[in-house]
């Protein structure tokens, strides 16, 4: 049994068919890459999955049972803009995950537990290469450390899916491509499954161990919105770095924790 | 160089600060001393020695009467109402702003109900409160309170309806419940802009004060104005309307200062 399974899933809006008849199967710790023509879907689709949204028709199955119909902290989710809590400062932003589970009421924690969740966070934003501005607020920072600190947000609830709608949309191409090699090392050492909306198709590419593409296979030129988006391409990708992450997934945990798996990837990158 | 282009100087930027304000006194003191010259028994114009000499009357000397220092008493009876009807009105203004602004259920029940009652005239249903609440404080701290509360509600639910829909997701998947959104999230975030809301308020709250005070009090800068508009004594007059102008500056100045210093993320605490 896969590990997502997308059933015959529509979304209409009104008469407004966006997405028909999807049917997707997702194994766990995949990468999905989702691509295709701007207002296909796949920002639409990615709600489904985070339970934003409701589909229309048709089920969506996590692990087996049906995907909760609001946002949880199984799912995590980096949007292009508005990720992060203004009104916090960078290493709150990261705490404020670790203390609202804990604290149904307060929303806060206090003392010893206050301390180690301060600790766990600011080690989760070293590891983002945003150590130097925990105190900060988000405006202080570029946009590039804006997504870190949504990545690093997200990363700390150990969500099992990881949901990424064009997160590095209005990045700069070099600092995209800082954030593809975190988003890379990261996916590979908490192998969670990942779908990231992109409108870059060699980032698409490169990433993803599975390339999505969305379009409508039927037009009616009277009436553009009678027909939906549907999966037209399903592409494996980068199998060399899955049955990498594989064999590291299979090794024994001192070995992870005592080498730097970094040089035993490099190969399996390019 | 275009004139959208040109900015002044701090030295200029000064002068022209102060302009304004100085023709209008020179405007102002010019006219008296023209009217006064002409007669000098003229109350409408008072010179700034007259107005010295009032000021010395409700400021520094003990009224004969009730052996108090008018200006000060009268002040502190208006301050009172206005803090009370404004800190009540912030209160459920942002009460009723959150729950309206964060929960669909709510705000489908009382936004529709806030539009209408925002449009009721205060003044016009004082004469009511007058009856209800008799002619003490109440009355007058609640005029406030009617006032300017629909006012900062609906506002601050325009503002909470503003807060992109992403940070409310994203606050779920970090394992906030409806409760700890409204606690973590919304209510920082709304109460920064309930200082500039109230920022823009105070006008109308001291009209109101004023207003109520008018009609029925003993005390007040309000009632202390119009008590004296029967002997035509501008003398006095005019220090007061200064005195509650500086008063009025005054708490904008203070509600920024706390923006800039507890909301220093926020607009508010920029401009």
């Amino acid at each position: 049994m896969s590990f997502i399974e997308i059933d015959g899933v529509w979304q209409e809006y009104g008469d407004h068919v966006v997405l028909e008849r999807l049917k997707l199967d997702v194994g766990e710790g995949e990468f999905c890459t989702l691509v295709g023509a701007s207002g296909c879907g796949k920002s639409t689709f990615l709600r489904l999955l985070l339970g934003q949204e409701k589909p229309s028709r048709g089920m969506i199955r996590l692990a087996g049972t049906p995907l909760p119909a609001e946002p949880d902290p199984g799912r995590g989710v980096v949007f292009q803009r508005y990720s992060v809590f203004p009104h916090l400062k960078v290493l709150d932003n990261v705490v404020l995950g670790l203390e609202l589970p804990q604290s149904r009421f307060w929303g806060r924690l206090f003392g010893g537990k206050r301390r180690a969740a301060r600790r766990e966070a600011a080690a989760m934003l070293e590891r983002v290469g945003l150590g130097q501005d925990l105190g900060k607020y988000p405006h202080q920072l570029s946009g590039g450390m804006q997504q870190r600190l949504a990545i690093a947000q997200a990363f700390i609830m150990k969500p099992r899916v990881l949901l990424l709608d064009e997160p590095f949309g209005a990045l700069d191409p070099g600092i995209r491509k800082d954030m593809h090699a975190l988003i890379l090392e990261l996916w590979r050492e908490t192998g969670l499954t990942v779908f990231m909306v992109t409108h870059d198709l060699s980032e698409g590419f490169s990433l993803g161990s599975r390339l999505i593409v969305f379009d409508k296979t039927r037009q009616d030129p009277q009436a553009p919105n009678a027909y939906g988006a549907r999966v037209t391409y399903d592409i494996p990708l980068n199998a060399d770095r899955r049955a990498a992450r594989q064999r590291i997934a299979a090794l024994p945990r001192h070995i992870l924790g005592g080498c730097p798996d970094k040089p035993l990837l490099e190969g399996a990158d390019a | 160089m275009r004139f959208v282009n040109r900015h002044p100087g701090s030295g200029s930027r000064l002068l022209l600060m102060l302009l304004p304000f100085i023709l209008f006194l020179a405007v102002y003191f010019f006219g008296s001393a023209t009217r006064l010259a002409q007669n000098p028994d003229d109350k409408l114009l008072p010179s700034a020695a007259q107005m010295a000499d009032a000021i010395d009357r409700v400021a520094f000397t003990e009224d004969r009467r009730s052996g108090e220092y008018i200006l000060w008493s009268d002040t502190a009876a208006s301050l009172v109402r206005l803090g009370a009807g404004l800190g009540i009105a912030a209160c459920a203004g942002l009460a009723l702003g959150v729950v309206t602004g964060v929960f669909p259920f709510l705000r489908a029940g009382i936004s529709p109900f806030l539009a209408v009652v925002s449009m009721i005239p205060p003044l016009a249903i004082l004469p009511i409160l007058f009856i209800v609440f008799g002619l003490d404080e109440l009355s007058k701290v609640a005029l406030i309170v009617i006032g300017v509360t629909p006012v900062l509600a609906r506002d601050l639910e325009q503002r909470a309806r503003e807060i992109p829909r992403e940070l409310l997701v994203k606050a779920q998947t970090l394992g906030a419940n409806s409760w700890t959104l409204v606690l973590r999230v919304m209510l920082p975030q709304l109460c920064a802009r309930l200082l500039v809301s109230l920022r823009l308020m105070l006008g109308s709250a001291w009209l109101f004060l004023i207003s109520a005070e008018a009609i029925s009090a003993t005390a007040g800068l309000g009632y202390r104005i119009f008590l004296v508009r029967r002997y035509l004594a501008m003398d006095t007059i005019l220090p007061y309307v200064a005195w509650i102008t500086l008063l009025a500056w005054l708490m904008d100045f203070l509600l920024r200062q706390i923006s800039r210093r507890c909301f220093p993320w926020s607009e508010g605490a920029l401009t």
